[in-house]
């Protein structure tokens, strides 16, 4: 499974005084995916129990292959590369939500992963999600009850008529990541891991999701940003990682990173 | 801290020595068990917003709503009354059959959903494992008080219907909170294991309906232990009487009934293995779960 073992050294530590928030040291991702596969009859599903062969239909994705790297405190770093080429999986083991099946992640308090499919339930009102991701991020249930309002204005979702009483599967795609986000970025993170979730909302919504990301860089947070969008990697982040097929292929500052990427897009 | 870290500019050290010098902790790491309950314990607002959205969002969609938490246990009474009460004829020398029919179907048919609600109580919300840290115990935990309360309701039908069918509210009564406590006990511990097998093991829950049917015919929900002697074994019988789900619906029965059927096993024998069992399995349980706190992202 492991046929790739890159050597955890390639990243020269230096220490130079900065306080690290994140450190990812050689990690290695490995999914355990139920997929179907042809062929496989109730028969055969047989036969494998009694012979005792593994089950086909449970493949291991490896999305992640060793990858080292440290983030400072105050410090901004873009995450780009192709579809599937491990960038939400990293996020999510820094996160701590994904085990690690090689190598370790550490990181300073309690980083929060904000995902646009960040799962809330659709069959309750927005109010309800409001509290509910709140509770679940581990606030108390005065500080929802005091901050749900300030939520719901932030998200917007209440100017065109009151959606907040409505169920979230009434919500447009836009409108239920803008809640999310705004669920999200209530609370103050020492690590802000961001998957792709700023690219949602209208050009006002994302000015405002914007300058939220800033305040949290200020409160001296470390925020991680994946996004298939050079413009909104450009403008947030001043370091930027290349990861392809689960590799890191180049770490250092945006525009050098970004420019190569593209480079590398094109060319394909 | 700093100050260490500005001697130690000439040498590179490594990224573990790195995080452990600026006390870094391993991200997803599993607490103590004394620090893990603390958590759990912090968030119990959420495990209690958390069923009470699940439960209204399950109905939500039915046209008669919250009426269903009172019509499902009825019909069920109604339904195991027909075939047991009525076709088969297994009420025999029992006073009361209605009482003691609708006791055993709500006190199994708790545990029964509580089960069921364990195993999926992961896999249903690998979504919200995947995007947000929390301990996930509060899945399971918040599934089985979703199950408490409707088991309230059904408890508020049983006592209605014992009134009805002719028994009078007796001094026992209150023996049947203690009983209740122990089998919710008991009941969580088994839904936190099967939560932890579940999430690993997607066949189980196909697998499980099966296992509660043949519990449920072991538990003497439709006729009385005395049978199991009259039939079995007696060394088997014995054993079939040390069954927890047999032991709470006898304890229940002994408590509601002005005329209990005669227990399998002495009285204050129960009361202790209806105790053991609660804290073996309820222990058990919770402690099984928390070793597998990291790996229930991974599906």
């Amino acid at each position: 499974m492991a046929e790739r073992t890159e050597a955890s050294g390639s990243v020269s530590v230096i220490d130079d005084g900065r306080v690290p928030t994140v450190v990812v040291d050689d990690v290695h991702v490995v999914y355990r995916v139920h997929a179907p596969v042809p062929g496989n009859t109730p028969l055969t599903a047989f036969k494998r129990i009694v012979s005792r062969a593994p089950s086909p239909t449970i493949r291991e994705v490896h999305a992640v292959k060793g990858v080292s790297l440290v983030a400072y405190q105050g410090e901004a770093i873009g995450v780009i590369g192709s579809n599937g080429s491990g960038k939400s999986t990293l996020l999510r083991a820094i996160a701590g939500l994904l085990p690690t099946h090689r190598g370790s992640v550490y990181t300073k308090g309690q980083p929060s992963l904000l995902g646009v499919n960040a799962a809330l339930l659709n069959d309750l009102s927005g109010e309800r999600n409001v509290e509910l991701g709140c509770l679940a991020m581990g606030m108390t249930k005065a500080d929802v009850r005091e901050q749900r309002q300030e939520i719901i204005d932030f998200s917007g979702i209440n100017e065109h008529g009151d959606f907040s009483s409505l169920p979230m599967r009434t919500y447009s795609s836009g409108m239920a990541a803008r809640l999310r986000f705004s669920i999200a970025a209530a609370k103050r993170h020492e690590v802000l891991l961001i998957d792709e979730a700023l690219a949602t909302g209208d050009a006002k919504f994302r000015q405002r999701s914007e300058e939220r990301v800033r305040e949290l860089r200020k409160e001296a947070g470390t925020v991680v940003l994946v996004s298939h969008q050079a413009n909104t990697i450009r403008e947030t982040c001043e370091r930027t990682i290349w990861l392809e097929a689960g590799v890191i292929r180049m770490d250092g500052p945006t525009g050098e990173v970004v420019d190569a990427y593209e480079a590398f897009a094109k060319s394909k | 801290m700093r100050q260490a870290a500005v001697a130690n500019r000439s040498h590179s050290p490594s990224l573990a020595e790195l995080a452990s010098r600026y006390g870094l902790r391993v991200a997803g790491d599993r607490p103590g068990l004394a620090a893990y309950t603390r958590l759990v314990w912090s968030y119990r607002h959420f495990i209690v917003a958390f069923g009470t959205a699940k439960n209204a969002a399950s109905l939500s969609t039915a046209r008669l709503g919250k009426l269903w938490q009172v019509i499902t246990p009825l019909v069920n009474a109604a339904v195991y009354f027909l075939l047991f009460g009525v076709l088969l004829n297994t009420r025999r020398n029992i006073e009361n059959f209605t009482a003691f029919l609708c006791i055993g179907v709500f006190v199994f048919g708790f545990t029964q959903q509580v089960v069921m609600s364990g195993i999926r109580a992961i896999g249903d919300n690998l979504g919200l494992v995947r995007a947000l840290q929390f301990p996930r115990a509060a899945l399971p935990v918040s599934a089985t008080l979703t199950q408490l309360q409707q088991f309230a309701y059904s408890m508020g039908v049983l006592l209605l219907i014992v009134v009805a069918s002719g028994d009078t509210p007796s001094l026992k009564w209150p023996l049947l909170v203690p009983t209740l406590v122990l089998q919710l006990i008991f009941s969580g511990g088994l839904s936190l294991g099967l939560a932890r097998m579940g999430s690993t093991v997607a066949d189980l829950k196909h697998l499980m309906p099966f296992v509660l049917r043949t519990w449920m015919y072991a538990s003497g929900v439709f006729y009385s232990v005395t049978r199991f002697e009259e039939h079995l074994p007696a060394a088997f019988a014995k054993l079939l009487e040390l069954n927890p789900m047999l032991i709470y619906i006898e304890l229940a029965r002994q408590a509601l009934l002005e005329v209990p059927p005669a227990p399998g096993l002495p009285v204050p024998v129960m009361w202790l293995a209806a105790l053991g069992w609660a804290v073996v399995v309820g222990l058990g349980g919770y402690i099984y779960f928390w070793l597998g706190e990291k790996e229930y992202g991974r599906g």
